[in-house]
């Protein structure tokens, strides 16, 4: 790492932080359930949703915190949050 | 080297010393002036709005602020998206920028603004002294100070060209005396277009805000890169040094004027008294050494051009062989009493082999009048210091006792 | 996962993960949201604050477009200089200049730069991200904490029921500017909020997007509740969503069956007071009188 003047920063960088290790809960996809709303991958925060070429969407768990918002939205309960084991 | 002015005087106009100003800008080609009205600045945005309303200045967008704080902040963003960015403000207005003066030269962005030095309140007082711009001596920017009219018009161009200098990029205020040199009307050569055009290249930063190339910019650094950010600041107000001279020297070459490059030396050769000093009280000086060396007396004057970089090294080369140093200065540090021009002159000769005595006069506060006669008093105290050491140190000049 | 699906999805992320927001952060989807309305083709600026100091620790950055942050209450004003610029150098017309900000960047310490701005019209979009509390510093109350909240520095106590005024109202000063468009929305509906963004930075002129935005950490909810509280603050009227044209309020969003407000402070450890506190009742009561008049004024 170099400072250059005013310390300005490329793009995008922050990748380089794997803030999946924060993770209590980890999201599973029932892809029975699943009707690829979409809505989960609207509303992550992070975002660590990422869709698939079939439709359906993954957990990107070397980012997804485990806030459990896209389980209590989904609107097909699709989605179960199970405790991470260390 | 000597002040010289090859002054054309088939060139010469007489115009009032915000106009000088106004019109460098124009010739420098900005592209966002952003500026708060506010006395005794005003005239210079005054005719700068006039030369907008009149399209004399192409490709530059004036912003009429809502304060003065908003008026340097708006210059963040123009930098940042490659804009030549100029302000103006003095006093109160300055101080009410304190926050974005760090953050624009931490942000390493080569804004260069006037101030026209008032002093600060309270007691409100809209008269000159150097107070507003001292007082942000720590704040990163380049402060250099004009003697005159001609001087200020001058040096207006050389300020946006060692602030954008690449191995600088640090902002610059560029200080001349309220109303004395702001309100005067005086003969100078305004500065040719042609010239500046060859004496200022455009201002290209190698990074800007583009959304075909997104930076960020104004990332938080915690106590693993702060550090750096400061050393880093400190080495190009160091780089600046060189660049002040260089600016001058050039400016010298294409133009014809020179006023010295950090620093300006007057009969010093043989200086046993040498006097040190910023801005218009430059020019009583000179009448009063004039006077003097007439009567064999052996005065002579330091004029400091930059105070921020700080010209240690110069100063130490003039004052080295002389019996006494006396240091004018329009501020105060309260707590200190002392002027900061004196404070840090006595500093930077410190550790040193040099032993000259030096004091310090606070003068001029609040616009009060120094004439010939205040000078003399201190020239004659001088040859006292030579004669029989230091008796005050650091004082005020022309308290005037019954009010106290 | 498949180097594929990285490099066709994680491409389009304007605002990158590995950002240091609190799990289930509302300042993170806001961010996303205005993104996606916006496009690629634009110049951000945020202040001091949660959504400065989780995306940018230097030298990382979690934004995909241009961003700049100064200081903390000149948003608007650095956004004067970049709507100026781009003007003044023949770049303005396609880049749109956004202003992204927490409550009391934008209408408490920001208030004189952001009313410069819009009265000196500017063409930008500012989005106002209302988590109504100081929460960068640690959930200090600000002018658009609502009436009886706790926050640190308006507590509950013995003699008091937490903050005692009510929200600044912002979103009709800004209209009262003359913005051709003002908006309120919410993280928790994000086509609407996506729609509102995008018709902002389409619109010339200054405009304004004020998102309401529950905040796990200030508010006091489990971090899978920020849609759902964000929900319930529009469904009990406390958070209308309206869109104001030329200074005529043009579309509000209609609530079939208002809830009784109840059931959005009940879920918030800063209104839990209400309901342990004698006389939490009749407190309650008044709160419910600020959703009532909200459902006359804005035809709920």
């Amino acid at each position: 790492m170099k400072i250059i003047p005013g310390g300005v920063c490329e793009p995008g960088t922050t990748r380089v932080n794997k803030t999946g290790g924060w993770r209590t809960f980890r999201p599973i996809y029932d892809y029975d359930k699943c009707i690829k709303c979409k809505l989960c991958e609207l509303l992550c925060p992070e975002p660590a949703i990422l869709p698939k070429d079939d439709g359906f969407f993954e957990f990107d768990y070397d980012f997804c915190k485990g806030c459990g918002i896209c389980a209590n939205e989904c609107p097909k309960q699709a989605i179960e949050m199970v405790l991470e084991e260390k | 080297m000597a002040v010289t002015r090859n002054l054309d005087k088939d060139k010469m106009v007489v115009v009032e010393g915000s106009y000088s100003v106004a019109h460098s800008v124009k010739v420098c080609k900005p592209n966002v002036i952003s500026a708060y009205p506010i006395t005794p600045q005003t005239h210079i945005v005054e005719d700068l709005s006039q030369f907008m309303a009149d399209g004399e200045i192409p490709n530059c967008e004036y912003i009429n602020v809502e304060s003065e704080f908003s008026a340097l902040s708006a210059l963040v963003g123009a930098s940042a998206v490659g804009a030549r960015s100029y302000s103006a403000t003095t006093s109160q207005g300055l101080e009410l920028m304190h926050e974005v003066l760090f953050n624009v030269s931490g942000m390493r962005f080569p804004v260069v603004m006037t101030v026209v030095n008032r002093a600060v309140s309270a007691p409100i007082n809209i008269w000159n002294d150097h107070q507003d711009s001292i007082s942000q001596r720590d704040t990163g920017w380049i402060q250099l100070y004009a003697e005159d009219t001609q001087e200020i018009a001058d040096m207006t161009a050389q300020a946006f060209k060692i602030a954008e200098d690449k191995d600088v990029l640090l902002p610059a205020m560029v200080c001349m005396d309220g109303f004395i040199l702001s309100h005067v009307y005086e003969p100078v050569v305004l500065l040719e277009q042609d010239l500046v055009d060859k004496y200022l290249p455009a201002y290209n930063p190698e990074f800007v805000l583009d959304s075909k190339d997104p930076k960020s910019f104004g990332a938080f650094a915690d106590p693993s890169t702060y550090t750096e950010f400061r050393f880093l600041q400190e080495k190009a107000m160091e780089a600046a040094l060189q660049k002040i001279e260089d600016a001058a020297n050039d400016f010298h070459e294409l133009f014809g004027r020179y006023y010295g490059g950090l620093i300006d030396e007057y009969e010093t050769e043989d200086a046993e008294i040498i006097i040190m000093a910023m801005g218009s009280i430059i020019g009583t000086i000179k009448d009063v050494i004039d006077a003097r060396r007439s009567k064999g007396e052996k005065v002579g004057l330091l004029k400091v051009r930059s105070f921020r970089p700080f010209p240690k090294e110069a100063i130490k080369k003039v004052v080295k062989n002389a019996k006494v140093v006396v240091v004018l200065d329009k501020n105060i540090s309260i707590g200190l009493n002392e002027g900061a021009l004196f404070t840090e002159t006595k500093s930077c000769l410190y550790n040193t082999k040099i032993d000259v005595p030096v004091v310090g006069y606070m003068i001029g506060h609040g616009g009060r009048d120094i004439p010939v006669g205040t000078i003399e008093n201190i020239i004659d105290e001088a040859k006292g210091v030579i004669s029989s050491g230091i008796k005050v140190e650091s004082q005020f000049t022309d308290v005037r006792e019954e009010l106290i | 996962m498949s180097p594929k699906s990285e490099t066709n999805s994680r491409s389009k992320q304007l605002l990158a993960p590995g950002h240091r927001g609190c799990a289930g952060c509302c300042d993170a989807m806001a961010a996303k949201f205005t993104l996606m309305g916006a496009g690629e083709d634009c110049i951000v600026v945020s202040p001091t604050g949660c959504l400065e100091v989780m995306t940018t620790p230097f030298p990382e950055s979690s934004w995909e477009v241009p961003w700049i942050h100064s200081l903390f209450e000149n948003t608007s004003a650095v956004a004067s200089g970049i709507d100026a610029a781009l003007r003044a150098m023949g770049k303005a017309g396609k880049t749109k200049v956004i202003g992204i900000g927490g409550d009391g960047a934008t209408l408490d310490i920001g208030m004189r730069s952001i009313s410069g701005a819009f009265e000196r019209g500017h063409d930008f979009t500012y989005v106002c991200i209302d988590n109504e509390a100081y929460m960068n510093t640690g959930v200090q109350r600000s002018g658009a904490t609502p009436f009886n909240a706790a926050t640190t520095t308006s507590p509950a106590g013995k003699v008091s029921f937490g903050n005692q005024r009510p929200k600044k109202n912002m979103p009709a000063i800004m209209a009262a500017h003359g913005s051709p468009y003002v908006a309120t929305t919410s993280v928790a509906y994000p086509k609407d909020m996506i729609r509102k963004v995008k018709t902002a930075t389409e619109t010339v002129g200054p405009t304004y997007i004020h998102a309401h935005a529950p905040c796990t950490t200030g508010w006091g909810f489990d971090t899978s509740k920020t849609v759902e509280i964000g929900k319930l603050a529009v469904e009990t009227a406390l958070w209308p969503m309206f869109e104001i044209e030329d200074g005529e309020v043009t579309k509000v969003k209609k609530i079939k069956n208002i809830k009784p407000v109840e059931d959005y402070l009940k879920m918030q450890r800063r209104f839990k007071h209400l309901f342990t506190m004698e006389g939490g009742e009749e407190e309650i009561k008044k709160i419910q009188a600020i959703a009532d008049k909200n459902v006359v004024d804005f035809g709920l």
